[in-house]
Formats: structure tokens, sequence, C-alpha cells
């Protein structure tokens, strides 16, 4: 049992992970059409019916997309748990996460009752499932390490924001149902602070020092942080919803503030790392990192603020899926499909024959060029919130070539790796 | 007394340090100053798990009843596949092909930290509990421990 956890042969198939980083970007081409087609609209409020759709695009379609696809590779090696039965759990939840994402989305633009309904019945299942797998592969660590730990919390989270979000679309199309205004925070709420936060918040702790060479996060810091963004989460919940200002208050104010020291945490390992060559992963980091400094101040302004403006909600939104997430899980994506291609050929051809190494499935070039397509897209997407009639289609238009580029890149990995593997799958038949 | 998580995990520290010295003497073209980082790298990498091998993977094995097919026998695999990317690595520096050797330094790095990653969270912590009565000879053992330099 001890070694199941240790053998990074019982690694999924390439396929499991390939196939929702591949659909990801393609979630976002499809989110910057509906910006370029609905211009500044979409800037306007974060209850646009387009706004609404573009985000669900966004972090449905992309962020739950990459993030479900690296859980499933990454699990064994971090928690030293694999995810049963891999193959079917990825057809289901690849599946129902697709059509499940682009019915909300339709649904959430048109208006369409029965799209809603129809998401409901979709992503339900998906995420049942998901979190069903997750929940064993957990259950069977061998050691129950700070990751393991920092992994149960981000189950409950996402669990959490899965049944708000599940709520308020039955709301929406089977309505009346009891409806709790509180939701309408509490669910993006625990999809930002908690599982997306949380689960970067866990691998950071483990890729940073690990990529970069760098110092690894205080011992004290990795012991109790995660459980302290846990708790402020809880108790701005807590306030959110039982309309205590004060304890709503404090909560977001210590989000901000844990927030924050992790992103300066960050980038001071970062500053100090002992590996010094350029690395494209590194620059998309410091990017989300510093993002996530920004949006921690405008987080702290929109709950001192009496009244914020709708532009301080929108804005907030840009920074924290563009510019915060958006980056880190680009960056991790060059990262992890280059060294699954070497890894799986590397498997199959055995012992001292060569593959390809990682750069030879993507050069450096390729991956530059996107993250400052990445960088110029989140200056205006965040500069769109503001001035939404000059900078919407731009940034649109930025957006989407971005997120082309990501694709593009992806597709060069995979039909790099599909080369080589015929290849050797002709040597093999040769002898 | 440091445990065998303690100093096992020193060691892979020193090892990537090297690997990020002779990196780095790579990245910036300075074949001589990369030639030599790269046999100190070597060197430590090769004693690094030798020392697994021949010392403590055997005393695990031992008092633990695994062998052939436990946590260590998954190890001892990645140990081949990370050999491999460093006599590649040899073939490159030899070759003064510096693309090649970021490539293949970028594989290693994140095959050799994912490797290290199992050994510190779970490996070593089981040895430092079924081996505690030993630690102190072992550890000796591992610091009286050199390769034959290749």
């Amino acid at each position: 049992m001890v070694s199941a956890g240790l053998n990074l042969e019982q690694a999924p198939p390439i396929s499991v992970p390939a196939r929702f980083f591949l659909t990801a970007p393609a979630f976002v081409m499809l989110a910057a059409l509906v910006m370029l087609w609905r211009g500044p609209e979409v800037f306007g409020s974060r209850w646009a019916p387009e706004t609404l759709a573009i985000v669900h695009l966004l972090a449905l379609g992309f962020l739950a997309m990459v993030m479900i696809g690296a859980l499933m590779q990454m699990l064994p090696v971090l928690a030293g748990a694999p995810i049963p039965w891999p193959g079917p759990v990825a057809h289901v939840v690849h599946g129902g996460l697709t059509l499940g994402t682009l019915s909300l989305a339709a649904g959430l633009l048109f208006g369409e009752i029965m799209l809603l309904k129809v998401a409901v019945w979709l992503l339900a299942p998906a995420f049942l499932v998901f979190l069903a797998a997750m929940a064993a592969s957990l259950a069977r660590v061998p050691v129950f390490n700070i990751t393991v730990r920092i992994m149960v919390l981000v189950w409950l989270a996402i669990a959490v924001t899965v049944i708000f979000g599940l709520w308020l679309a039955a709301s929406r199309s089977w309505g009346p149902a009891p409806f709790d205004w509180s939701m309408r925070n509490l669910h993006p709420g625990w999809g930002f602070f908690g599982w997306t936060g949380l689960l970067v918040i866990g691998v950071a702790y483990q890729v940073v020092p690990m990529f970069q060479m760098t110092p690894p996060y205080p011992g004290a810091m990795t012991r109790w942080f995660a459980m302290a963004v846990f708790a402020a989460l809880l108790a701005w919940s807590a306030g959110t919803w039982q309309e205590a200002g004060g304890l709503r208050l404090a909560g977001a104010l210590a989000l901000a503030l844990f927030y924050a020291g992790f992103a300066l945490v960050t980038l001071d390992l970062q500053r100090r790392r002992r590996r010094r060559v350029p690395d494209v992963t590194l620059l998309f980091w410091r990017v989300g990192m510093l993002s996530l400094l920004v949006a921690s101040l405008a987080w702290t302004a929109s709950v001192l603020v009496d009244d914020p403006p709708a532009s301080m909600a929108v804005f907030l939104g840009v920074v924290v899926i563009a510019g915060v997430v958006m980056s880190v899980t680009s960056g991790m994506l060059y990262k992890i499909l280059p060294f699954l291609a070497w890894f799986h050929l590397q498997a199959r051809t055995g012992m001292g024959r060569q593959v390809p190494n990682m750069r030879q499935y993507l050069g450096e070039g390729l991956q530059r060029r996107q993250f400052w397509l990445h960088l110029a897209s989140v200056f205006l997407l965040a500069g769109a919130a503001l001035w939404p009639m000059a900078l919407s289609r731009p940034a649109a238009l930025l957006f989407g070539a971005s997120a082309a580029q990501l694709l593009w890149n992806l597709i060069c990995v995979m039909q790099a790796y599909r080369r080589q593997f015929l290849l050797l799958s002709g040597a093999a038949d040769a002898h | 007394m440091p445990t065998i998580s303690d100093y096992m995990s020193g060691d892979h520290k020193a090892c990537d340090e090297a690997f990020a010295r002779a990196e780095e003497s790579v990245a910036k073209g300075d074949w001589a100053a990369a030639e030599a980082g790269f046999k100190t790298y070597k060197r430590a990498m090769d004693r690094h798990m030798a020392m697994e091998e021949e010392v403590l993977f055997g005393a695990f094995e031992e008092e633990t009843g695994m062998r052939g097919a436990g946590p260590t026998e998954v190890m001892r695999q990645e140990h081949v596949q990370m050999h491999g990317l460093i006599d590649e690595m040899k073939t490159a520096v030899d070759a003064k092909d510096k693309n090649e050797y970021l490539g293949l330094a970028e594989t290693l790095l994140v095959m050799m930290q994912q490797h290290n990653l199992k050994e510190e969270g779970m490996l070593y912590q089981m040895m430092d509990q079924v081996l505690a009565s030993q630690a102190g000879d072992l550890i000796a053992r591992c610091n009286a421990f050199e390769v034959a330099s290749a």
C-alpha cells in the first residue's frame, strides 16, 4: 500500500490530464469572443448576464478545468495518493464539466432557464464524481503531511463552492427556491479564497522551492497558515450570512492580510532563489503574486468603502481571475505538460534509450511570447474595468490572442509527443 | 543527533546547490566553470544515490521485509532514470551544447525534485521510524562513503 503512493508508474495515462489542459484555453477564447461581441457592457457590473457568462467560462472552463486535470496528475506525487479509476473518472468529469459549463454560460447569457437546468444536471454529477474520487485518494494517503491537510481544506472549499453554485443556478431556473442573498457573495468567496487560494498555497509550498530552488516557506507559516486562511474565510462567511458587520469586516480584512502576506513571502523567496537561469514559469508566478497584492488592496478598499462603485468588483474579478490565477496556472502548465510528455515516452522506451527533453517539445520562445501576450492582456483587462468604453474590445482581442497562443503551445507539446510516440512504436514493431 | 531525514535531506540541498551552480555556468556559456561544476554535481549525485542504494535501502528492506516491490524499489528505478539524464548532460557538456544541456537540466530538475519530495515526505520519515536504533551507525557509514569518480 505504501509503495502505491511512491510509485510514479501509477501516474494516470497522459490523456487523463492532457484533455483537461487542452480544453481549458478554448474556453478562454470563447470568453474573449463573448467579450468582443458584447463590448463595454461586460465591464459594467458583475451582475450583467454577459459578465456572469464570461466569469463562469473562465472559472469553470479554464480554472477548474486545469486545476482538476492537474490534481488528477499531482495527487499521487504531492500526497502519495493516486486517484482511483483515472480513465472513467476523467471521462465523466471532463465531459460533464465541458458541456455543463457551455450550457451554464449560454443559459446565463441568454437567460434560458432550460439551459441552466441542463447545466445543473451536468455539473452536479461531474463534481460529485470528482469529489468522490479525490476523497477516495485522500483517504488512502500513507503520511498525513501538511500538503494532505491543505488538500482536505481544498476539498471542503470545492464542495461548499459547488453547493452554493448549484443552489444559485437552481433558484434561477426552478425557483422560487429558498434564496439567501448572501450566497451571491459566498459562492465566489469560497471559490476564490477557499478552493483556488488554498490550492495555490498548497501547491506553492511544494513547487516554489522545487522549480527555482528557493529556501522553503518558513516552517511556522506552513503549519498554521492554511488553517488561518480557512478560519478567516469561515468568519467572513458567518458575518456575511448573519449580516454581522463586525465579524464580516474582521474576516475580510484578515483574508486580505493573509493573502497579501503570502504574496510577499513568495516574492521574497523567489528573490532569494538559488537557480538563476531565466524561466518563464517564474515570470508567470511573479505576475500572479504581484496581482495578488493588488487584489488584496482592492478587496480591502472595497470592504472599507461604504458604497463601492460597481467597477470595483469588476476590477477585483479581473485582477484575481486573469492576474492571479490564470498567471499561476499557465506557468504551471509549461512545466507539467512537457514533463509528462518526457515522462511517458521515457517509461515507454525503457532504459538506455534517449527521448527528447522538456524543451524539445516546446521552445522557450513560444512560452515567452505567450507570457507577454498574457501580461499585456492583464493590463488591458484591468484598464477595461475602469474605462470600458475605450478598452473592452482591445482587451478582448489581446485576451483571445493570448489564449490562442497558449492553446497552440500546448498542441505543439502533444504533437511532438505523438510524433515521438509513433516513432518509438514503429521502432518497437521493427524489432 | 541528526536523524536520517535530516542528514539525507541536507544532502539533497547540497546536490541542488551543485546543480544550480553548474546550470548557471552553462547558461552563461562559461564552459570551463560548467565542466568543473558539472563534475562536482555528478559526483554529489552519484554519491547520494549510492549511499541510498548501498547503505540505507538495504537496511530498510531488511527491517521491513520489503525487497523487490516496496518503495525502495521505486526509488531505485527513478535513480536509473536520473542516471540516464545525467549521462546525457555529460555528453552535452562535452559537446558544449547549451540548449541541449538546459533542456536536459530542466527535465532532470522536475524529475529529481519530485523524487526528493517523495523521499523527504515519506521514505526518510519511514526510515526514521523503523531504523531509529541503527540511525547513528548508518549515518556514520554514509558519512564515510566515497564513490570511485568516473
